[in-house]
């Protein structure tokens, strides 16, 4: 890869985008979140399930289609938060945003952001922001509605 | 006025029958913004279908009017408002006399989306009573059809669902072929007897298809039907008489055919417009008005409510001065070549599919295409990496991209700017993007 594009595209992303960690709806959901680009169309739906053994958890899974930055990202986040305690999840998305939203000049914590934290360079292309947010909306969304 | 105002800079009124490479180079010198750079690269600018770039011609006129003439029209005995209450009009009839069309049927809009929006809202308006009696002719209600195709632009199709749903009317769609032309027998069995608006693209944004505006007219004409055609795509870029095409309503935006953002144009038949009640109201579309009610202006002016867009409409007015400068023929050549070359450079390439009709029929300056296993936003970032601004998504055409399987697509669009190096050196960075991404190697 070259030039700018080598920090947009990190194999990172590349990667989740083809392993696509967590797709696949869950079969009755608590809450299921729908959330679409309205720029380019592409969308995802992400579902969250309390954990009946441990109620202060959460299951995610999701599926979707759209750009590579849009599905690694969903994917970054399923592998990185699935089975976490619900009580994070609001911090972990308010750290991905405000990396995203950084212009490149916040790195992001690796221990906070997992792998997600390839997404930095994401925050220098101001149009693809959104890309990568949207899946973390998703989650958001979701958590917002969670009984 | 200066000489550049009445064309192009480089290339006075050129009498060669094609618009040929050097002329195409030459005339560049005209758009500042096309020797710019992106990212270290010179900018390869095939986005014109969203916006077009604008040439001095344009900028100057602008700029002489904002500094000399500024003044609200229609209003007040001053100089400048007399001196800008005619350059005002006098574009009105440039731009009349471009597409066809009397001074008085051409409605100063903010683009397309308003124009069409304002036959939408007086339909609308009609059908609850508003106008009297010479605007019962639009009155629609439940049992009424509005027709639209599959092929619609969100500005042509959002609209008329809105108007099926406050009036009870429904609204009926003409499908598409694979090969992206409308679906001749839904034509004839879609338009009938209950169709009482036909809403249509001249050509397609996203497939360049030339729909058959002839035959729809007759079609909806032998059943009393109204016809709105959205000519976004095609008075920019190919020789238009509304007329003569005759249909009832057309719509275009200034901005894709040289033009400044905010200004658009909606041409109605002089009896339609003079018919249909007004949608904004207030200043200057009035003839008395009292407490409780007021009389309207005929048109243009009953829908030109409130200080205008005077700039941008003299602004139009020099662009389309350039455009008939060159000849809109030679504009429609020079495309129809661009898009062959467009068309059989993608098709040489591996894992790319073109929607709409092929090369050899008549079609639009554009190419819409998916890559295999690359997604349309991925593969404008990498084109972009090298100064290429292509169009990505579903631009504004949701429902046609569900046709044909897909959310997104990778548009180039052309125009008398563009120079077979430019598609060249397009089609030359789409043949790496799919190596990049690990598709193919
Ligand atoms: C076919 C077509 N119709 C309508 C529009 C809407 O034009 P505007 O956004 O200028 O109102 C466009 C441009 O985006 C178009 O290409």
């Amino acid at each position: 890869m070259t030039g700018g594009l080598d920090q947009l595209y990190g194999d990172l992303i590349v990667d989740h985008a083809e392993r696509r960690v967590g797709a696949g709806l869950l079969e009755d959901p608590d809450v299921r979140s729908h959330q679409v680009n309205p720029t380019c169309g592409d969308e995802i739906w992400l579902d969250l399930a309390v954990d009946p053994e441990r109620p202060d958890a959460v299951h995610i899974a999701w599926e979707g289609h759209g750009c590579l930055i849009s599905q690694g990202s969903a994917s970054m986040l399923a592998e990185l938060l699935d089975g976490a305690p619900r009580a994070e999840l609001p911090a972990r998305i308010a750290a991905v945003r405000e990396m995203l939203h950084s212009r490149g000049t916040i790195a992001g914590d690796e221990d906070v952001l997992g792998d997600a934290v390839a997404l930095a360079g994401v925050s220098r292309y101001v149009a693809r922001v959104k890309c990568a947010m949207l899946a973390w909306v998703a989650l958001e969304d979701a958590v917002a509605r969670l009984p | 006025m200066p000489i550049r105002e009445r064309g192009p800079v480089t290339s006075p009124a050129s009498t060669s029958a094609t618009l040929g490479d050097a002329e195409v180079r030459a005339l560049r010198a005209d758009f500042p913004i096309l020797a710019e750079h992106v990212g270290g690269h010179p900018l390869v600018y095939l986005d014109s279908g969203a916006t077009a770039q604008q040439p001095l011609a344009v900028l100057d006129a602008v700029d002489d009017f904002v500094r000399h003439r500024n003044a609200a029209v229609h209003r007040g005995a001053h100089t400048l408002a007399a001196e800008a209450t005619e350059e005002f009009e006098d574009a009105r009839a440039t731009v009349a006399a471009f597409v066809g069309a009397r001074p008085e049927e051409i409605v100063w809009t903010t683009n397309a989306t308003e124009a069409i929006n304002i036959v939408a809202y007086g339909v609308s308006n009609a059908s609850v009573g508003r106008g009297g009696a010479e605007a019962r002719r639009f009155a629609i209600g439940p049992g009424d059809e509005i027709v639209a195709t599959e092929l619609e632009h969100h500005a042509n199709l959002i609209p008329w669902q809105e108007l099926a749903a406050r009036t009870g009317a429904s609204l009926r769609i003409v499908h598409l072929e694979d090969d992206g032309t409308l679906r001749e027998d839904e034509l004839a069995s879609v338009i009938g007897e209950r169709t009482r608006i036909v809403a249509v693209a001249h050509v397609s944004n996203v497939l360049g298809t030339v729909t058959p505006v002839e035959r729809i007219v007759a079609l909806a004409h032998a059943v009393g039907a109204l016809v709105v055609l959205d000519a976004c795509q095609s008075v920019p870029h190919r020789p238009v008489d509304v007329a003569a095409l005759g249909v009832d309503f057309a719509a275009f935006s200034g901005h894709k055919m040289l033009g400044p953002t905010g200004v658009g144009v909606l041409w109605g038949r002089r009896e339609l417009l003079d018919a249909l009640p007004p949608v904004l109201t207030g200043g200057s579309m009035i003839t008395t008005v009292s407490l409780e009610s007021a009389e309207y202006l005929p048109a243009p002016q009953r829908f030109e409510a409130g200080t205008q867009k005077v700039a941008q409409a003299i602004g139009l007015a020099a662009a389309v001065r350039y455009l008939e400068a060159i000849g809109m023929e030679r504009v429609r050549e020079h495309e129809e070549r661009l898009a062959r070359r467009l068309l059989e450079g993608v098709s040489a390439l591996p894992g790319m599919t073109v929607l709409g009709p092929p090369a050899g029929v008549d079609r639009g300056g554009l190419v819409s295409l998916v890559v295999d296993g690359v997604h349309a936003h991925d593969v404008g970032q990498y084109l972009d990496e090298a100064g290429i601004a292509v169009r990505v998504g579903h631009h504004c055409a949701q429902p046609l991209h569900r046709r044909f399987g897909v959310t997104a697509t990778v548009r180039a669009s052309t125009y008398l700017y563009t120079t077979e190096e430019e598609v060249d050196a397009f089609l030359d960075r789409l043949a790496s993007v799919r190596s990049f991404f690990r598709v193919a190697r």
